[in-house]
């Protein structure tokens, strides 16, 4: 299986994985398919399981459970070195006692491919770094090091490419190069990969599918748009972006939308983007789509108007300013405000409502910690 | 002035600029010591070894010379000697190091999830120091004499000939140097893999290589600072051991080393002169050995 250069990437399918450590569960029960050629992110908090299930594909940690495939074949047994996986670790885990170019011609060379310091010195230049070719990786700093890595594991032409957070150690401006540069290299060589990461941004940016992970679990899989217009629950609404949540009973429910009644004020969802139709339930919508008035504004049935609140807090952030409302009764609301050029006219401590489309609103399978049911 | 004011403005403050009379101070004791203990009495091994008998005086006095045959001398005289002690510390190293590896790899990486039993382990490869090597020494001594049970079934399986014994065999010899420096591989083994950092060898194994392969291109190069101590540590002390090898404990004349004919030399026969020029062609050889083994295995290239 690992003799062959493979050229194009394959499917990943992991198969009802469960992952238990000594004295806690890791991962209880993972289904997971990554189809063959896309960038799939696994998006989490530390200690969501994210590495482990990283780890089992690496064959670096055996499931206790399940069966992982790789291309349609089960490679659950199979040792790590003959898989065709390869790993960008977290630490770039540069071997110290070897160049730069033997160290990306390690792989080769384990698997008597033909050339394998020409090829290596093809993928250095791809990652710009030919010139260091007899540098020792302690040499480097992390950025080149982090492409040292990421040449490493793309000259076998692994069928499967597992990234476990390869980014984290970068500073902000050489971590969007490095977003980019993966990307461009992932269009261009076709090959399925894995990114592992805790960086919501980085995985809307790069990925084609993100699947947010939270304690073991998947909490909710699809492409990043689809993940934040429409979170499926509290921790996807939180994690992936910020979001205003609202609880109340479900008052009324029309052909097409679903109200509740928080505190007095009538919140709208439409029926196909709530999870639930009955009892009490969340609604959240995003601080951006948000607007705020002065003045009560006429009710329509297409929008939905809280307030008034009182302004807590606004926050200059260059691009937005940020506003904290409270609203009596309802909580905090954040409210984003793009800036245009205008100095806001609205100051701390005025009295404002604040609007948004019913469109923009979906309704949550579960309910925020301290909302349970009595 | 002026230029030695520019002068020292152009100079690297590379080192500290005064070297004042505390440093000298300080270093004073250091220096006294190394002359008075080391450099004094090397120096007058070195004269002893190329002193001559004196013409006019008795047994054993000798006179201050330049006999360079003294070293011709020795060389022709003890050359089996030589052979057998850089023989017998090469083969007793290598075996400690075949030993020692696998137990240190256990302690330092291995065992790291229970780190009681690391510092258990330890200091059971540590504690047979507690207890004197000559007493070990001759207790191997007893368990290997020639009417120990041992002896008789192996005479009696046939495996040794009815009027073979084990004792004063250059296998005994090298038995008890390997068994008496085995500590002192594994310690710097043990040092030199607790720092290894298991990624490295989770990136081998992903990038295609079997265990193998790993251990090989991996683990035992990034181990090889410890290797290097560990030898070093076991083939000098070995090279210049007298204890093991002497007729009194493991040995016989036959298995006799540099240290035994040194021995025999000084203590013996009060040829002070051939005694000496062995001590130094001793620390001769080991240092050219020890230069060179560390040269090659700092620049050799590893792949």
């Amino acid at each position: 299986m690992a003799k062959e250069f493979v050229a194009r990437g394959a499917d990943l399918e992991l198969k009802g994985i469960r992952k238990e450590f000594p004295g806690f569960v890791a991962i209880e029960n993972l289904d997971l398919t990554v189809p063959a050629g896309e960038f799939f992110a696994l998006l989490g908090p530390s200690g969501c399981g994210k590495t482990t299930t990283l780890r089992l594909v690496a064959g670096l940690e055996t499931p206790t459970k399940g069966k992982i495939l790789i291309g349609k074949t089960d490679v659950t047994e199979t040792k790590p070195h003959e898989r065709p996986v390869n790993t960008v670790f977290q630490s770039y885990a540069l071997f110290p006692h070897m160049t730069i170019l033997e160290n990306v011609a390690f792989g080769l060379r384990q698997r008597k491919i033909d050339d394998p310091l020409g090829k290596a010195k093809q993928a250095l230049n791809m990652v710009q770094l030919s010139h260091l070719a007899e540098r020792k990786p302690q040499q480097l700093s992390g950025g080149q090091q982090q492409r040292v890595a990421l040449a490493r594991a793309l000259v076998n032409r692994p069928s499967l490419l597992l990234l476990d957070e390869p980014l984290g150690a970068l500073d902000l401006k050489l971590r969007r190069e490095m977003q980019i540069e993966l990307k461009a290299i992932q269009i261009e060589v076709g090959l399925t990969f894995l990114h592992v990461t805790h960086d919501q941004e980085e995985a809307m940016d790069m990925a084609d599918t993100v699947a947010v992970m939270n304690q073991g679990r998947i909490e909710q899989m699809g492409a990043p748009e689809a993940l934040y217009d429409r979170p499926k629950t509290v921790f996807v609404a939180k994690f992936l972006g910020q979001s205003n949540l609202l609880v109340g009973e479900v008052s009324s429910t029309s052909a097409n939308s679903v109200s509740i009644d928080v505190a007095g004020n009538k919140i709208s969802v439409p029926k196909d983007r709530a999870e639930k139709h009955s009892g009490k339930i969340a609604v959240g919508f995003r601080p951006e789509k948000a607007t705020f008035h002065t003045k009560k504004p006429t009710a329509k049935s297409d929008t939905n108007v809280i307030g008034p609140g009182e302004i807590l807090d606004i926050r200059f952030t260059g691009v937005s300013n940020q506003y904290l409302i409270e609203v009596p009764n309802l909580g905090n609301i954040t409210v984003f405000a793009q800036n245009m050029g205008q100095s806001p006219v609205i100051e701390l401590g005025e009295k404002v409502w604040i609007s948004w489309s019913v469109d923009h609103s979906f309704g949550l399978a579960d309910l925020p910690a301290g909302n349970e049911e009595e | 002035m002026a230029f030695a004011a520019f002068s020292s403005n152009v100079k690297v403050n590379a080192k500290p600029t005064k070297t004042g009379k505390v440093v000298i101070a300080l270093l004073a004791p250091g220096l006294a010591y190394l002359g008075a203990f080391f450099l004094t009495p090397l120096i007058a091994l070195i004269m002893v070894s190329l002193s001559v008998p004196d013409p006019a005086g008795g047994y054993a006095e000798y006179v201050p010379a330049l006999e360079f045959a003294n070293y011709a001398y020795v060389v022709s005289e003890y050359f089996p000697h030589i052979m057998r002690s850089f023989g017998y510390a090469l083969i007793a190293t290598v075996l400690a190091l075949i030993i020692s590896y696998p137990l240190a790899y256990f302690i330092g990486v291995k065992a790291r999830p229970w780190p009681l039993l690391q510092k258990l382990m330890l200091t059971l490869v540590i504690a047979p120091f507690f207890i004197s090597f000559l007493l070990r020494t001759l207790a191997w001594k007893q368990m290997f004499s020639n009417e120990s049970w041992i002896v008789s079934s192996l005479q009696q399986i046939g495996f040794l000939a009815s009027d073979q014994y084990v004792v004063g065999t250059p296998f005994m010899v090298i038995f008890g140097l390997t068994y008496n420096f085995i500590p002192f591989m594994t310690l710097p083994l043990y040092t030199s893999l607790e720092r290894l950092d298991i990624r490295y060898l989770e990136a081998g194994s992903d990038l295609y290589a079997s265990p193998a392969k790993v251990f090989r291109k991996v683990t035992f190069p990034l181990s090889l600072p410890g290797v290097i101590s560990g030898t070093l540590l076991t083939f000098i002390p070995i090279a210049g051991d007298y204890i093991n090898a002497s007729g009194d404990f493991l040995g016989s004349p036959e298995t006799a080393m540099m240290g035994n004919t040194i021995e025999a030399n000084y203590l013996n026969i009060n040829d002070y002169p051939s005694a000496s020029a062995l001590s130094v062609l001793l620390m001769g050889v080991i240092l050219l050995l020890v230069t060179f083994y560390v040269k090659r295995s700092g620049t050799e290239d590893l792949l």
